[in-house]
């Protein structure tokens, strides 16, 4: 048994599009990612990346075409009945929308407790589930009186606690966040990541942590995967990745973010155009339509792993990586 | 814990959006009461199904009693008597004890009719619905072809063939009705499966009846009753119809499609005998159809608060100059 | 290259100034004080921010100002003087002269806000044929030369497309594009960067900076966003519960801000947070319009409240820097 919770190993997904007759839009195209217990790993990318078909993917809602998964030594994919339905437990999600993802007809307390209504073994008793309940009421910070209430009369922050109880219900080994604060009120947003951090510190959960801000990103996660075009383009510690972007990309990305503490900053960088159809990616580097270091090569191969030189974690798919050789190298 | 908040649950900060679920019962009256129309409309209605519930124990049996001596009387005279105010038939009738007789009649085939559909529909509606593929196809051809026979004539076959019972009318009603439901429940099922709680069920291993039961079944029920009520006028109306064709609810038995049938030939003499039960059908059709209308605003969280303006306004869009004023 | 650096005001007069508005929402549970007593003025060539969480009334307050305002929200006092019109006062022919020529407002949504069933090329000439009367082929080569101003590509095919066909990004510079169509004194922007990606939001915010030294336009950003104003904008005004509780060039409020609230909001932004650290966040639920407190707004979740913030409402005091707090000296604390 190998100490990473979760290996993924080359997965490939792609759907096909009434109206596109034989292409197929291609969501993930071979993705490579390892998840540590009790570690956060930060998944960023921008519209269209395919972060929330690797989120789906991983929570076995959707499945691959090709490509390998291993959760604790067991391909997930593999199992049926039962013993799939054991599994379901393991991993869970926070989703991104605190108000659609609760159904509005249900207290909380239901909707808490609805996991449980699929795994009747769990909890036996009408009072032991209350129980439970109501002590995933206070780790979550919202408090008994929370039972009996409708979504309608939480604010967006306590309705996403509300889904954070509901995730952990289960008791599982790896939450999936995906975009869990975009959608609050900063001051809330705030509020929420603490709870998060405690509830990693408390019950050793490992978080796959998906947004597009950077700076959240940069608060939450141990490790960080940048995703373009259905492939992970850089990875590596957040500090690496953030501090001394490898991937012209993540460097635009960085660049792009609005800064509050208006230091003296390089010039920003903008790119040319928008992000290219998946329907029709571009050959060999899906990022050379934007990218001013393209050249002829990135047309015709794909890009190598260009590993970091100063963190051996930190790799990046480039022909012309922007560390190199130990350098940061001008942008 | 840091992060412990203050237990007090609080609205939602937009403030168009804020109305204490707790109290249920009195906001959806509120909603009723606000729009007159509507309230109106409920009241009617209410009263209609009052008669056909408690209407015929109170009648007795005015309603067969015959008295040729008062035969074709005219209306709105108390000359013959309380009971007659209304006019009497050829029979001599009374007209008034033979409406609510009708009234029964009707919505005992107008009411049971709408259920079976609405039941049947919405069932196999949501489970097509829900599956999609093969499940979903199958369900939408059958729908069309019951859809695209003409449903009266489809009555007038079946119950020509069959003898014309209450049952019989009720069971090809219901049938040809089950199209109108079964898309209904198909289409905000399938958009259902798209929606995140959906997901979220999915994710803790729920099977497809569950998901089907807790969360498909109350987030449709609205729209189905909406339906339900619109389906009802047309239920009614084709009973009717069939009645006036003469293979519908059969003498003795009385229903306002009968009567109108009935009075045809004494128009020009006896208009009473037709426009009374004509205009019985229309105020409770006009009824439900506007409760239907108030219902689909009602129901409808975004749409609601057009409920809650008071009618004028909704035509001007800029006033402020009168708030200023 | 910052905001300031391109400031270019002809004249320091405010092109727009707005005193006191104040608007009323009827619930059915009652009514309710969504914009209260807000007052603030916009210069050409600069930008202002109104930052704000959801339910502060910064958009009902820019849809009050455009004249939207739904049927149950009512403007019940103030002015709001642009160019020698009352905007709280106009009738609608005035409305309608003002409308894009004056005044524009570029919204959130793009997809909503542009008519599905209109070509772009249509749509971007309606300016023209409604003000200037202009005809079909003339409102069409301006048409064309305002898609290639904010940098559509390829303008004089992609006059024909629908809006459905253009991605995000794409679609709000087309929203800008009608926006400025008319060289308007003041253009209104609603969280115009929202839904969209950082980097296309990068872009946006650069053409919108072009647009303005071009145009000498005065810009009220709308957004939550306190990176963005701290880059794009030139004076904020923090709102809350409806009020305003901070104003003054943006540097300054954000280097020393004199409201917790404001405190509170730069706290809460994961800056140079690391791994781990827990965020100083602030504490309680965001305020109920129901039941706005007498004194204070800001007093159930503010670490300084006293006695006396319970019981009067401080008043936005001061210069060029106002804060609407009783104890401003003490908020480097916070």
């Amino acid at each position: 048994m190998s100490e990473n919770l979760l290996e993924v190993r080359d997965m490939r997904k792609s759907f096909s599009v009434p109206n596109a007759g034989k292409k197929k839009l291609c969501a993930l195209d071979g993705i490579t990612l390892d998840l540590a217990r009790g570690e956060t790993l930060g998944l960023v990318g921008e519209s269209g990346c395919g972060k929330s078909t690797l989120a789906r993917t991983l929570l076995m809602l959707e499945r691959p075409d090709s490509g390998s998964v291993r959760f604790d030594g067991i391909d997930p994919f593999s199992l049926r009945g039962k013993e799939l339905l054991a599994f379901r437990r393991r991993v869970q999600m926070v989703f991104q929308d605190p108000y659609a993802s609760l159904n509005a007809r249900m207290t909380a307390g239901d909707i808490i407790a609805e996991p449980w209504r699929s795994h009747k073994g769990l909890y036996k008793g009408r009072r032991d589930r209350d129980t439970r309940v109501r002590g995933l009421l206070d780790l979550v910070g919202l408090g008994a009186k929370a039972f009996d209430k409708y979504p309608q009369e939480f604010s967006g922050g306590q309705r996403q606690r509300i889904g954070i109880a509901r995730a952990l219900a289960l008791d599982p080994d790896v939450i999936i966040c995906d975009e869990p604060v975009s959608a609050l009120d900063l001051s809330v947003q705030a509020q929420v990541l603490n709870l998060l951090n405690d509830l990693q510190d408390q019950l050793g959960i490992s978080y796959i942590f998906i947004s597009h801000d950077l700076s959240v990103v940069r608060h939450v996660a141990d490790r960080v995967a940048v995703m373009y075009l259905g492939r992970i383009i850089e990875s590596g510690p957040t500090g690496a990745v953030f501090d001394r972007p490898n991937h012209p990309y993540t460097a635009a990305l960085m660049s792009a973010a609005p800064k509050l503490d208006g230091e003296q900053r390089p010039e920003r960088i903008l790119l040319k155009g928008e992000v290219p159809s998946p329907l029709n990616p571009p050959s060999g580097c899906r990022f050379r339509t934007r990218c001013w270091k393209a050249t002829e090569v990135c047309a015709t191969t794909a890009p190598p792993s260009a590993v970091d030189p100063e963190a051996s974690g930190h790799a990046a798919e480039c022909h012309h990586p922007l560390l190199q050789k130990g350098t940061l190298a001008s942008v | 814990m840091s992060t412990q908040l203050d237990l007090v649950p609080v609205k939602p900060t937009t403030a168009i959006v804020g109305e204490p679920e707790t109290r249920k019962r009195s906001k959806w009256f509120r909603l009723l009461v606000n729009d007159r129309v509507a309230a109106a409309a409920a009241v009617v209605l209410g009263l209609v199904f009052l008669t056909g519930i408690i209407g015929p124990m109170v009648v007795g049996n005015l309603a067969t009693h015959i008295d040729l001596d008062n035969s074709n009387q005219a209306p709105f005279t108390l000359a013959h008597g309380w009971a007659n105010i209304l006019g009497t038939d050829p029979l001599g009738r009374s007209m008034l004890a033979r409406l609510i007789v009708a009234c029964r009649t009707t919505l005992s085939v107008a009411v049971p009719a709408v259920m079976i559909s609405a039941i049947v529909g919405s069932a196999i509606g949501m489970w097509a619905g829900y599956y999609r593929g093969w499940r979903e196809t199958v369900a939408m051809r059958v729908a069309d072809v019951i859809m695209s026979f003409p449903s009266l004539l489809l009555a007038v076959v079946v119950l020509y063939v069959f003898s014309p019972s209450a049952a019989n009318i009720v069971l090809v009603l219901a049938i040809t009705r089950i199209p109108v439901y079964l898309r209904t429940a198909r289409a905000e099922s399938a958009e259902l499966q798209s929606r995140l709680f959906v997901d979220a069920a999915r994710t803790f291993g729920a099977s497809a009846q569950a998901i089907i039961w807790r969360h498909v079944v109350p987030v449709v029920l609205p729209t189905l009753l909406t339906v339900a009520t619109l389906d009802f006028c047309y239920v009614m109306l084709a009973e009717s119809s069939l009645s006036f064709l003469g293979i519908g609810i059969q003498p003795p038995d009385v229903s306002w499609g009968l009567m109108v049938s009935q009075g045809r030939t004494y128009l020009h003499t006896a208009w009473w005998l037709s426009f009374f039960p004509g205009l019985a059908i229309v105020i409770t059709t006009v009824s439900a159809t506007i409760l239907a209308a108030w219902a689909r605003i009602a129901t409808d969280p975004g749409q609601r608060w057009r409920l809650t303006v008071p009618q004028k306004r909704l035509s001007r869009f800029t006033k402020t100059t009168k708030a200023l004023a | 290259m910052t905001a300031v650096a391109e400031r270019l005001p002809d004249t320091d007069d405010p092109v727009l100034e707005v005193d006191g508005l104040t608007v009323d929402i009827r619930t059915i549970t009652g009514t309710v004080r969504a914009v209260n007593d807000v007052s603030f003025s916009a210069r050409r060539g600069e930008t202002l921010a109104l930052l704000g969480e959801s339910g502060c009334g910064k958009s009902m307050t820019a849809t009050a100002l455009v004249g939207l305002l739904e049927p149950v929200a009512d403007v019940v006092g103030g002015t709001a003087q642009l160019a020698d019109v009352d905007l709280l006062r106009a009738d609608r022919k005035k409305r309608r002269e003002i409308a894009g020529t004056e005044l524009a407002i570029v919204f959130q949504d793009a997809l909503t806000a542009l008519n599905p069933l209109y070509t772009v090329g249509t749509q971007l000439a309606e300016p023209f044929r409604i003000h200037h009367s202009m005809s079909a082929t003339e409102a069409k080569a301006k048409a064309i030369e305002l898609m290639a101003r904010v940098g559509i590509p390829q303008p004089e095919t992609r006059l024909n497309s629908y809006p459905h066909q253009f991605s995000g990004g794409m679609r709000q510079r087309l929203l800008i594009a009608m926006a400025v169509a008319l060289n308007p004194s003041v253009l209104i922007a609603d969280e115009p960067t929202t839904a969209l990606d950082v980097t296309v939001q990068a872009q946006i915010m650069a053409l919108l900076r072009d647009l303005r030294a071009e145009y000498k336009m005065a810009v009220v950003l709308i957004t939550h966003d306190l990176a963005l104003v701290a880059e794009e904008a030139d004076r904020v005004a923090v709102m809350y519960a409806g009020n305003i509780v901070e104003t003054g060039p943006v540097a300054e409020v954000f280097a020393n801000p004199q409201h917790p609230y404001t405190k509170g909001l730069l706290n809460s932004v994961p800056v140079h947070a690391r791994r781990g650290d827990q965020l100083k966040s602030i504490g309680g639920t965001p305020p109920d319009l129901h039941a706005i407190p007498d004194g204070c707004v800001y007093q159930a979740r503010c670490p300084l409240a006293r006695e006396i913030c319970a019981t009067t409402r401080p008043a936005l005091a001061g210069g060029d820097r106002k804060a609407a707090c009783h104890f401003p000296e003490e908020v480097p604390n916070v």
